[in-house]
């Protein structure tokens, strides 16, 4: 038995709760060794008189002092609860089910929260649910844990009480209504009908009072349109998976064109079944992420866009003047007329940012009397007013506003009169913001209010108008903030909480669930009828389109699915999202087809590391210049570019995440298609990009394609092998199937479970949410772009996208296989290394591929890698030596080595390194160390806990109960995962389809992991 | 800082040895001093009144205890002295309905209920008067004398201790007389060649022993090998404890007492830690569970069979204090007061990040009792890890544990199958996967 006297050392530590006790006893040092002061600076490191025998003196006495420290294990502490809450048992995680609405990204999703910390977004998939929960909603939980938050209010820049706050801005209020000055609310778009409540109790009370609505990236046109046919400003919806010919004019409807969330329904009819699929046709002239799933993609410029919709409408209404495009004229026609044959099959979306063009799409949808058209359910996310906007500012500098509160909204940043804003600001008596980060408008207000995250509110969002949803509060407010609805409740004297005050107010709009029902469901579906449409005068748009004529190049601003109107900017899983189109992360850059780069003089190249650099290019719109790097984008319609909202940003960003260059000083009139002139600009920018080759080089093992033409006909004739060869390796000088040769014995995987993982590319859009979901459930880190850029990234999943040479990739294998002669085929490989003008693109999700018969597990020495009978190539970090023999033999490049520690590491000052930021980590994963080989578990830590949870149920393991966090974020249904020994789950009717291929099925490693051929609608 | 012993030291056996020999000895001095005083108390109960105090207790502890004390408020007042407070027909009333009685507007009665919170005592319309005389009686004795000694002490019964010692006392008698023999013996022999002047043959000088090993190489050979070998061995002893904490025993903020809760009073494992059944954590339980019981238990009573080391009665009253301060339960008011002061554990159980256990799999899943792992702790009075919780040591026990089958549809299938395939009848958690990697590390 141990001695239990104690011996203290001074009588403080008699004091349990003392802190200096408790410091020492943590850091033997409490001061942080000067280890920067001598090696942290070159110049003095350089200069320092260390000699050998000095070097070998700090090398031994630090080996030393290590060995040493190791010998004793840290006293560690646990505090449970004095009073446990009943429902928070640690160690089990809660789901609860909000609603974001940050007014770009509207979504029903669940939070899963661990001993009361929210970690991690999941999908609502409650029948009715608006799910499709993007990128940055998953990683909006990450935001919740920003340590640059705005943590208390501030007035005039000085910390201040909240009841200082609430009696200035009454005081304003109260004075504005005595003076009959303006007061103006100025609001991102709520699509809260309790809050429009509030504010119009507040106009009711304070008589003066205006609510202007106002969306950094603005739908305004497409809202005016709606409104004009429709008599209600929203935005008319649509259900893909009713269409069997789309039309999209510029539309990025899998990204974030009018809010997103569309993919699932689009990729429903993606999917070929019974011989017939989708037929999509992309008109535009960025390539996006509609225009990468596209069967047909016509580039075209914003005039010839404009003329392209006058020819559709022409063709489905049979009115007669004839436009002619100034190119691809022919292509435009033909999809013309497949959309009149296809009649209420058939549907037109168009991002043409302009009121004729959005207006003649609702007079095509109406014509074509098409199915996916369905304005009743008429999308509530947008009522951003860019003309009252202008108004507000033109207002403020006149001197007309007494007192301006805004909230989430970020005008000094996202406005392109910024400036106008900001001398307006100047002659408000009071200006407030209602904000969570201390952003560009919250320095230049009198009182910058901070504002709860969405995750620890009360809400209601009404997204469509059948749904009425509900967001919880998951956590108590991290810090001295409340939420705009609670500030208003007081201005109007309402002494009722905002919970009480939502409760009530809701109770009308339940259609007949109680309120817990409501709030456990997260929404409530309201039935709506149809909606008829007024008369408009479609034909004033037509001759207004008809005649619209090209002035210099176009520039369309777009927002890219990792960063959207840039709100999220500080988020380090966003920054290091590389973009599902070019594979860049942390920047954005102005893209130019390559016709135009050839002109121009604009140049990207690859140096010796791999990195990727560009010119740089000055992009002129009236007198506003942009100079930002350059990348040459295939399929970018020649005569113009592109260039990404949400990048540079300075305020409330750390130094890391300041990247890329600010492209709403180029929004003009709240306008992304602006006439622009590119010039070249000095310098050269490092990019860090994920992806350095670009083609397939023929390669059409590893993404297998093929057309529905095709298809159909092997199918008709029974032969897989058409459009899904089986390769073939050479056996006693014989050509035979791969699968059936094999170095190793197989172990018979029929009992217990055996999990395997399908990826459909043709439901596949490259949106990229389980990227982020695998980010946040497997702990992985983020290492910033320099680390990147030496190739370093540790996504466990990438998407990896490829650009055909020629017209198709059937064509690139032509190309490859018709070549003769040494010569002959070093000049065809070489050209085909550049991607064609208008290339088919193709996305692949690549994980571990979990090998049966892993070539990374035979050469590990110390056995750290190792198969697990259920199918899963383990990894056990602790045994790891980083040897990275396993990464250099595995075929699939899919393992990451930790080159240094990523955690509390102030060389990478991302969330790992902050108290704030560790807040969202998984406790059920471990964080690596430095030096350890990490990748895909296919998160066994989520099958591991099904099972637990059927084995203490005692009951079997449902048919698709098992998921992994990427195939539970996709919404498209590209991912599903398994147990195949379950002859009923999806997987293992999946893994029997004629389209199923493993990649590099040749070399025989037998994955858990396999893909289904991509089949593209020719027809 | 942790102190953490080797477990394979020999020396720390020898010492734990020497040191129970030496309170044995101890121990048997205090037991001979205690026995009279704990005689003491039995006789000092008066026959007062006209109850019988012995029935009157016995009906106390069914019937009063849970909301009253003898000299402690607690729900209800301290009852010691009550009859004196009160005549016995207003006892009778109060007992059986005290709620009519208050409502008849009783001055008396409405001032007890005033002063407690107004909560109503609960009707025993099922005592008899005599019954209530019976209490009463028990009430109205003179209050104990508390003795401090009477709390026995030690940790090992005695038996037949008194004569082992005395065995060993004559032993080492017989012992010293040997050695003065043969002293004495040595002596008269020196004296007999003295005396006879005869000479002592001189042995011849040899080599030093140490010069002698130091010229045969071959011996030197093999003892720097040896040394070697057995430096080796000691050094892997060393490395292999580093970071087992086995016999880990922290001094927490709070003594608390397994033995007492878990083995004296019986108290489930799982009452306390009630998340092992459903967590991955057993959880230390949150101080609300404490004050279940705790909000009665204000005291330490003792068990007189029990024995808990060199703790007194008043230590274990201050630990229960400390408690109540770090809840915030004002005794003397039975309220809490908001004030609040979490208690730092100190962590006994530590397994590295970098392994993933789970309590509610073994727990639940497994029906493995808790004392497999955490040893009997139903006997400790001061918590400890008990086993070396290191890799070989699970591997171990998944090696020799066969899954728990019954009665859990999860099992059935997959268990048929494999039995079947391994030719076995009863599968053990290692041949069900137990034993990859990443069923643990991930």
């Amino acid at each position: 038995m141990a001695s239990n006297k104690k011996y203290w050392k001074s009588v403080e530590e008699l004091n349990e709760n003392s802190s200096i006790v408790e410091a020492l006893q943590n850091n033997e040092f409490v001061e942080q060794i000067p280890v920067d002061e001598f090696l942290g600076d070159k110049e003095s490191l350089s200069n320092s008189s260390t000699s050998r025998r000095d070097f070998l003196k700090y090398v031994g006495f630090s080996t030393a002092a290590a060995s040493l420290a190791a010998c004793e294990g840290p006293v560690v502490k646990s505090i449970p609860y004095v009073v446990q809450p009943e429902e928070i048992i640690p160690g089990v995680a809660d789901y609860y089910a909000t609603t974001i609405a940050d007014g770009y990204d509207f979504a029903n999703i669940l939070i899963k929260t661990r001993e009361g910390r929210p970690i991690k977004v999941e999908n609502n998939t409650l029948q009715g649910a608006v799910s499709g929960a993007n990128a940055r909603v998953h990683a909006s939980v990450l935001s919740l844990y920003d340590n640059l938050r705005l943590k208390g209010p501030k007035i005039d820049k000085k910390p201040a009480t909240w009841n200082q706050v609430n009696a200035k801005i009454k005081t304003s209020l109260t004075e504005a209504k005595a003076k009959g000055g303006q007061v103006v609310v100025l609001t991102n778009t709520t699509a809260s009908p309790s809050t429009d409540k509030l504010i119009a109790d507040l106009a009711a009370k304070y008589t003066n009072v205006k609510h202007v609505v106002y969306d950094a990236i603005s739908d305004s046109n497409a809202l005016d349109a709606f409104q004009s046919v429709y008599g209600f400003r929203a935005l008319a919806n649509y259900n893909f998976s009713k269409a069997d010919t789309i039309v999209s004019v510029g539309a990025d409807f899998l990204g974030d064109w009018q809010g997103g969330g569309y993919d699932a329904e689009y990729a429903k009819g993606r999917i070929p079944k019974n011989g017939k699929m989708s037929k999509h046709i992309q008109i535009e002239a960025n390539m996006s992420l509609a225009g990468a799933n596209a069967d047909k993609r016509i580039p075209l410029t914003i005039a010839d866009q404009k003329k392209a919709l006058v020819k559709l409408y022409n063709a489905v209404t049979g009115a007669g003047s004839s436009v002619k495009l100034s190119k691809l004229d022919a292509e435009v026609e033909k999809a013309a007329q497949q959309l009149k044959t296809s009649g209420s099959k058939g549907v037109v979306v168009t991002g043409l940012d302009d009121f004729d063009a959005q207006l003649l799409v609702l007079g095509i949808n109406i014509a074509l009397k098409s199915e996916a058209f369905n304005p009743g359910d008429a999308k509530l996310t947008r009522k951003g007013d860019a003309k009252a906007v202008a108004q507000l500012v033109a207002d403020m500098n006149a001197g007309n506003v007494h007192t301006l509160i805004m909230s989430g909204v970020n005008p000094v940043y996202t406005l392109a009169n910024s400036k106008d804003f900001v001398s307006g600001l100047g002659k408000v008596k009071l200006s407030v913001a209602f904000t969570t980060k201390e952003d560009e408008t919250a320095v230049k207000v009198n009182i910058a209010a901070a504002a709860n995250h969405y995750l620890e509110s009360w809400n209601d969002v009404a997204i469509t108008r059948s749904n009425y949803s509900i967001a919880q509060p998951t956590i108590r407010p991290l810090f001295d903030t409340k939420q705009f609805q609670e500030a208003l409740l007081v201005w109007n004297d309402n002494s009722a909480t905002y919970y009480d005050f939502l409760k009530g107010f809701a109770a009308a709009n339940l259609a007949g669930k109680t309120w817990n029902q409501a709030v456990h469901d997260g929404f409530v579906a309201i039935p709506v009828g149809a909606l008829a449409a007024q008369g408009a005068n479609f034909g004033a748009s037509v001759s207004k389109l008809a005649a619209a004529t090209s002035n210099g190049t176009d520039l369309v601003l777009y927002s890219k699915v990792g960063m959207g109107d840039g709100q999220q900017a500080n988020n380090p899983w966003l920054q290091e999202f590389p973009d599902p189109i070019t594979r860049v992360s942390w920047d954005n850059y102005v893209t130019v087809a390559q016709a135009d780069a050839k002109k121009w003089n604009l140049q990207n190249f690859n140096v010796a590391n791999g990195g990727l650099n560009g010119s740089y290019a000055t992009i002129k719109v009236g007198n506003a210049t942009v100079t930002a790097p350059v990348i040459i984008q295939p399929g970018q319609a020649e005569g113009t570019v592109g260039l990404a909202f949400g990048y540079g940003k300075k305020e409330a960003l750390k130094e890391e995440m300041q990247v890329g260059v600010n492209a709403y000083a180029l929004y003009a009139n709240a306008n992304a298609n602006q006439s622009a002139s590119i010039t070249l600009a000095d310098g050269e920018h490092e990019f860090a990009c994920v992806q350095l080759q670009r083609t397939l080089m023929g390669r059409g093992d590893i993404i297998k394609d093929t057309t529905l033409t095709t298809f159909n006909k092997a199918n008709d004739a029974g032969n897989k092998e058409v459009y899904n060869p089986t390769p073939v390796v050479s056996l006693d000088h014989k050509e035979v199937a791969a699968t059936s040769v094999d170095l190793w014995t197989s172990f018979d995987r029929t009992t217990g479970h055996h999990f395997n993982l399908s990826i459909d590319l043709n439901a596949c859009t490259g949106c990229g949410a389980c990227v982020i979901a695998c980010h946040a459930e497997n702990n992985v880190p983020v290492v910033g772009k320099s680390e990147v850029r030496r190739s370093r990234d540790m996504h466990w999943l990438r998407i990896d996208r490829y650009y055909s040479s020629q017209e198709t990739f059937a064509g690139d294998i032509d190309k490859k296989e018709g070549a003769k002669g040494l010569m002959n085929s070093i000049d065809a490989l070489d050209a085909m290394e550049n991607p064609s003008a208008n290339p088919q693109v193709a996305f692949q999700p690549v994980m571990c591929q979990h090998c049966n018969h892993a070539p990374c597990e035979t050469v590990c020495p110390v056995a750290a890698t190792s198969h697990g009978r259920e199918g899963q190539n383990h990894m056990a970090y602790n045994r790891c030596v980083g040897t990275r023999y396993c990464a250099n033999n595995c075929p699939y490049k899919v393992r990451r080595f930790n080159w240094f520690l990523y955690s509390k590491n102030d060389e990478f000052n991302y969330h790992m390194n902050d108290d704030l930021g560790r807040m969202v980590l998984n406790p059920d994963v471990n964080v690596r160390s430095r030096g350890v080989m990490e990748k895909c578990s296919m998160c066994i830590q989520m099958t591991q806990a099904t099972k637990l949870k059927a084995k203490k149920e005692g009951r079997e393991v449902g048919k698709d109960e098992f998921q992994t966090a990427c195939s539970a974020a996709c919404t498209s249904g590209a991912m599903k995962f398994g147990d195949v020994n379950n002859a009923d789950s999806d997987v293992a009717q999946l893994l029997e389809d004629d389209r199923m291929y493993h990649l590099l099925e040749h070399i025989g490693t037998k994955p858990n992991v396999f893909y289904h051929v991509k089949v593209r609608n020719d027809k | 800082m942790k102190k953490v012993g080797n477990p394979n030291s020999f020396s720390k056996t020898f010492f734990s040895l020497a040191f129970s020999v030496m309170f044995a000895i101890g121990v048997n001095a205090q037991d001979a001093a205690a026995a009279p005083a704990a005689a003491a108390p039995a006789a000092a109960a008066p026959a007062a009144g006209t109850g019988d105090a012995v029935a009157g207790k016995a009906l106390f502890n069914t019937n009063c205890a849970a909301c009253h004390k003898l000299d402690a408020k607690m729900t209800g007042p301290a009852l010691r002295g009550v009859g004196d407070k009160y005549d016995k027909e207003w006892l009778y009333k109060w007992v059986k309905n005290s709620s009519e009685l208050i409502k008849s507007g009783d001055a008396k009665a409405v001032k007890v209920y005033e002063e407690f919170n107004k909560t109503a005592m609960t009707a025993f319309p099922q005592l008899s008067n005599a019954d209530i005389d019976n209490i009463i009686a028990y009430t109205m004795m003179p209050k104990e004398e508390v003795k401090t000694a009477a709390v026995p002490q030690g940790s090992e019964k005695t038996g037949s201790g008194v004569s082992n010692n005395l065995i060993l006392g004559v032993l080492a008698l017989i012992l010293a007389v040997l050695v003065f023999m043969l002293f004495m013996v040595n002596k008269l022999l020196k004296k007999v060649v003295e005396s006879k002047g005869l000479e002592v043959a001189e042995t011849p000088k040899s080599l030093p022993l140490w010069k002698a090993f130091v010229q045969n190489q071959f011996l030197v050979l093999v003892s720097a090998i040896l040394f070697l070998l057995i430096s080796a061995y000691f050094m892997y002893g060393y490395f292999m404890q580093i970071g087992v904490d086995q016999g880990y025993e922290p001094i927490q903020p709070i003594h608390y007492s397994h033995k007492i809760h878990a083995g004296d009073n019986g108290i489930d494992c799982k009452y306390c830690h009630s998340s092992a059944r459903v967590s991955k954590n057993a959880g230390i339980p949150s101080l609300n569970v404490c004050m279940n019981c705790h909000k009665n238990v204000s005291e330490f009573q003792g068990d007189k069979d029990s024995v808990y080391v060199d703790y007194t009665k008043e230590f274990y009253t201050a630990q229960i204090q400390k408690l109540y301060d770090a809840v915030g339960w004002d005794k003397a008011a039975q309220k809490y007061t908001g004030k609040t002061k979490p208690v730092k554990w100190v962590r006994i159980h530590n397994l590295p990040d970098f392994v993933y256990f789970n309590h509610s799999q073994h727990v639940t899943v497994g029906g493995i009792e808790c004392q497999k792992c955490h040893g009997k702790v139903e006997t400790f009075e001061v918590m400890k890890q008990d086993q070396p919780l290191t890799m070989g040591w699970c591997v171990d026990c998944h090696r020799k544990t066969d899954v728990k089958i019954q009665d859990n549809a999860y099992y059935k299938k997959i268990h048929d199958q494999l039995s079947k395939k391994l030719g076995v009848t009863k599968l053990t958690a290692a041949q069900m996967g137990g034993l990859e990697c990443g069923k643990c590390h991930y």
